[in-house]
């Protein structure tokens, strides 16, 4: 079952928990499974279905640009980080990379 | 607009016959006048040697002289310092030791290092690097660009100029 | 495991080299066409102030001026908010920078531009346009911009705390915090603390070619663009936002770039040349004077940073904690994010707060110098390490060695390290006979640092196709500042199993390439390599079966190596094959499209020698070697080069650079004789060292080199000079008037 990491500042939704297990094929079926154990969560995630503009997930410690729909292994690590705002570094794009 | 000015020099060996207004630099000449683009701007002040052409015998910063102080001057500027097809051996030397990066201020360097050579053909390093203190680098932090003129220095005298 | 390679790790003469030696490449300046106008633009003479009215009428009736323009010039759209990547940006910000509407937000902003049938007469009519300025109190420091009675810039900001909007309107655009543990029991359990709080001025990547675009905006409604840019396919989607136009109508030629570091990354010109163009019906060039460059592009955050750490006795660090507030500029994007992932990323720390503020201020939009935020952060993080060290009695490495950064170590923003070489770094450091040499004289001294940066991924496109005589073209999009389209050349020549020079590489415009992202965070040689190594695999196969084909057999019984094809008895070299194309079905194309996983971050360490004279404060570098983790060098001269032209940057920043502004907010010293950079009579040769710990995640290794070294020299120099005056130097630059002003302070 893949390893959630969860950020600080949203630890009172897991009761202090650092880290959780949920089920999940991808990232997204991921986070409605830990709202199911942990309501709260999938509101400080996403916004309108999407991951919210600050956040990024890792998988395995590698951010992941497949994001919401990247698929995970039993193995898997995720973490939940704040994302890079790198307009001025990557270079804005309507491509969105 | 200002009444345009006749210049006549001889730029990299050949005649040249121009026209200018007063208020133009050698360096807006060159580029834009003459089409010889090789000669780069940086600052237009003086301050950065992207703009080094050798005037008469000297090297120069073409922003800083006027393009009607050319009047009957020999200029050398970047694109005569290869022989025809055959790079001069400081060109050669840069391409070898990786002296270049972005090239931007390559050509200034290279205008500039052949009028040590031509002075100088065994200058110690300190040497090297005053007589090029005026040309900027922001890419290669000079190590390279220092050895390629010892290599090409010492290569020189073997040249087939 | 060591891997025999032909081509990588050799040092093939660049494909462009011929033509950057004889003055023949094309930059962006260069260009020249029919009917061409030349474009001046008119700035901000104040740092804060409102816009009651601009009249351009005297400037449009100068003779030779076709057309003048100002933000009114746009398509008018309600503000909104556009997606272009990271999040929702108003327009009104991405506009803005580019020319001024309702308010000028620092000394250099654009408020108007006028084309010309000369650059002489548009600057001469550019002084005739009349702007009616309410002024406005200015500020100028993030210390300052967070106060709570500091003049508002943006009245539509609010900050975000943690992800989270608060709706308060104040200059500080987003607050983040990452925690790992418990700082407070880890400061109870150290033996020793220290903190220290630091002041780094702005500073400006210092490339020596100026901004330049050309745009015409043609009868047939496409926007054609050729400028200096680190990223084409960032100018066409922000030309085309800024514009509203779709990004199909833009296409971008990117020209040979003279430098960028980041720097040429945003978009300044375009735009403007572009409305230009269109008022005009011909094509627009504009040039940044260097005033220009330095008052209205983007330098990288001056910062206020306090860090605090702990160690026990025996030299483990318990805890530590950052405090970063990092000026953006006028818009917000302060590169505040990065510097708080670099802050402590050489070690393993399990107690760990990082506090980052992203601060509006009165100065030009910031935009990235290599390596974005680390330096600053490395600053702090590496005098305060060596002051523990110095403390405690032990030698620097050795302290660093025993807390490094490790395969599994985590960071406090969240992931753990795969495979990195902060352990080899550092002991090569220690074994380069730079470190035990004796170091005579008086107010001499050595001091070492240690910095890290993760470098990016990000998509690259690539084509390849096979010439009749055995050579391939090789077509790529990434504009090429350090000689990068011969390392992904080299690439492809390892995989072909042919020479470098028989690959011909082009960088090439928005139309002729697939999306490929910026020539920049590292990631050039890794991604657009990584794009041309799958391109090439997509020829092999195909060559394969072009044998398989002449010999009649199955292509699953083809194999090559060396450039040779093989089965059973059968044998033919990629060249000879290359003529039987035609033969055998046609062309042979290539592609690879990639958007990597498996980056590598890189590890690098700076050791110097300096000088101080302690009359004048001046500080000398006597000796200085830098080292860095490459992953795998594809073209160890280039690798070398990134090295030493990161290395002598920092140099500068550590001794040197900095914006002077006066209290109204004026840079004083906007030309190359006062902003003053390293000159080849500054320095001595500068030694490098590539260790190589390859990332698994490249078929060869590459980790990306470009920046990592930037991130050590200034804190090198610091304790350096430590150890050469006994003064611990707490802001940059350390130049002579805060050297003394230091040793005076210590004196009394």
């Amino acid at each position: 079952m893949p390893t959630v990491y969860i950020p600080t500042l949203l630890q009172s939704l897991t009761g202090g928990r650092g880290s959780v297990q949920a089920e999940g094929a991808t990232v997204r079926e991921l986070i409605d499974n830990l709202e199911a154990a942990w309501p709260g969560l999938r509101e400080r995630l996403l916004d309108e279905g999407k991951l919210r503009s600050n956040i990024s997930v890792a998988i395995d410690g590698e951010i992941s640009p497949l994001g919401l729909r990247e698929r995970l292994k039993p193995s898997s690590e995720v973490h939940f980080v704040a994302a890079i705002k790198g307009g001025s570094y990557f270079g804005r794009s309507m491509a969105g990379f | 607009m200002q009444g345009k000015v006749r210049v006549q020099a001889t730029i990299n060996g050949e005649a040249q016959e121009f026209l200018c207004e007063p208020r133009q630099s050698l360096l807006e000449c060159l580029r834009d006048v003459l089409g010889l683009t090789g000669t780069k701007e940086g600052c237009n002040d003086g301050n950065c040697g992207a703009c080094t052409v050798m005037l008469d015998d000297r090297i120069v910063t073409s922003c800083l002289v006027l393009g009607v102080e050319a009047e009957g001057c020999r200029i050398t500027t970047i694109e005569g310092i290869a022989a025809g097809s055959q790079l001069h051996p400081l060109q050669q030397a840069f391409l070898e030791n990786a002296a270049l990066q972005c090239g931007i201020c390559t050509p200034g360097f290279i205008v500039a290092a052949k009028a040590l050579l031509d002075r100088d053909p065994a200058p110690s390093e300190e040497r090297i690097r005053l007589w090029l203190a005026n040309n900027l680098c922001r890419c290669t932090g000079y190590d390279k660009i220092v050895r390629a003129v010892q290599q090409a220095a010492a290569r020189i005298p073997e040249a087939v100029v | 495991m060591s891997t025999q390679y032909t081509v990588i790790g050799t040092r093939p003469v660049r494909h462009d080299g011929a033509d950057k030696v004889t003055g023949r490449a094309l930059y962006g300046a260069d260009v020249q066409m029919a009917g061409l106008l030349h474009g001046y633009i008119l700035r901000s003479p104040h740092a804060h102030a409102r816009i009651r009215r601009i009249d351009t009428s005297k400037a449009e009736a100068f003779p030779g001026v076709k057309a003048v323009v100002t933000a009114a010039d746009f398509s008018p759209v309600e503000d909104k908010v556009v997606d272009l990547g990271e999040g929702n940006t108003p327009l009104s910000y991405i506009r803005g920078n580019v020319l001024a509407s309702g308010k000028v937000l620092y000394q250099g902003h654009a408020v108007a531009a006028v084309a010309a049938s000369s650059v002489h007469i548009a600057e001469e009519a550019a002084r005739l346009i009349e702007v009616d300025y309410e002024v406005l109190p200015c500020v100028l420091t993030a210390p300052e911009a967070m106060r709570d009675d500091a003049p508002i810039l943006h009245d539509n900001l609010r900050t975000k705390e943690f992800g989270e909007q608060t709706g308060r309107v104040s200059n500080v655009a987003e607050h983040f915090r990452h925690v790992m543990g418990d700082v407070e029991q880890g400061f109870a359990e150290a033996d020793l603390i220290v903190e220290r709080e630091y002041h780094t001025a702005t500073v400006h990547q210092g490339y020596i070619e100026p901004h330049n675009a050309t745009a015409l905006w043609n009868n047939d409604g496409r926007i054609l663009v050729w400028c200096s840019t680190q990223g084409a396919f960032v100018v066409r989607d922000v030309t085309a936002c800024i514009l509203q136009v779709p990004v199909s109508r833009v296409k971008v030629t990117p020209m040979e770039i003279g430098g960028g570091f980041g720097g040429k990354i945003p978009v300044y010109l375009e735009p403007v040349a572009a409305l230009l163009s269109k008022k005009t019906g011909r094509p627009v060039k504009i040039v940044m004077s260097r005033k220009d460059v330095f008052e209205g592009t983007g330098p990288t955050p001056g910062s206020y940073i306090r860090v605090k750490m702990g160690a026990k006795k025996g030299g483990r660090i318990t805890a530590a904690q950052a405090y970063l507030a990092y000026e953006a500029g006028a818009y917000p994007g302060a590169m505040v994010g990065p510097g708080g992932m670099c802050v402590f990323a050489a070690y393993d720390i399990p107690n760990v707060v990082i506090d980052g503020f992203d601060v509006v201020v009165n100065k030009p939009s910031t935009a990235a110098y290599r390596a974005p935020g680390a330096t600053n952060a490395a600053f702090a993080t590496e005098t305060v390490v060596d002051e523990i060290a110095d403390k405690l009695g032990m030698d620097p490495l050795e302290f660093r060695l025993k807390n490094a950064a490790k395969e599994g170590t985590r960071r406090a923003d969240g992931p753990k390290y795969r495979r990195i070489g902060c352990v080899e770094v550092i002991e090569a450091m220690k074994n380069h006979p730079h470190y035990s040499a004796p170091l005579e004289g008086k107010n001499r001294g050595r001091g070492v640092a240690i910095g890290f940066w993760f470098n990016a991924g990000l998509p690259s496109s690539c084509t390849i196709t096979v010439n009749a005589d055995g050579t391939v073209n090789l077509v790529e999009g990434s504009p090429d500042i350090g000689g990068t389209r011969t390392s992904i050349a080299m690439q492809a020549a390892e995989v072909l199993g042919i020479t470098a020079e028989d690959v011909r590489p082009t960088v090439v415009d928005t139309d002729s390439v697939g999306f490929t992202a910026v020539t920049g965070g590292s990631r050039t040689t890794f991604a657009t390599g990584l794009a041309a190594y799958e391109a090439a695999q997509d020829v092999m196969r195909q060559m394969k079966e072009r044998a398989a084909q002449l010999w009649e057999v199955s292509p699953e019984s083809v194999t090559a190596e060396h450039g040779v094809f093989r089965s059973g008895d059968h044998s033919i070299t990629f060249r000879e094959l290359a003529k039987e194309l035609s033969e055998t079905g046609g062309p042979v194309v290539g592609r690879g499209a990639v958007q990597p996983r498996g980056v590598g971050g890189s590890f690098s360490g700076a050791m110097a020698d300096v000088e101080v004279d302690p009359e004048t404060g001046k500080v000398s570098v006597l000796r200085f070697t830098a080292v860095q983790d490459a992953g795998k060098a594809i073209h160890p001269s280039y690798v070398e080069g990134q090295m030493q032209g990161g290395s002598v940057q920092g140099i500068g920043w550590a001794l040197n650079e900095e914006y002077y502004m006066n209290s109204s907010g004026t840079m004083m010293n906007s030309s190359l004789l006062d902003y003053r950079m390293p000159t080849a009579l500054d320095l001595p040769m500068i030694d490098t060292v590539i260790v190589e710990v390859p990332n698994p995640g490249h078929p060869f290794g590459v980790r990306g080199v470009g920046e990592a070294n930037i991130v050590p020299p200034p804190a090198a120099i610091a304790n350096a000079i430590y150890h050469a005056i006994g003064v611990r130097m707490n802001r940059l630059p350390m130049n002579p008037p805060a050297i003394m002003e230091a040793v005076w302070s210590q004196r009394d």
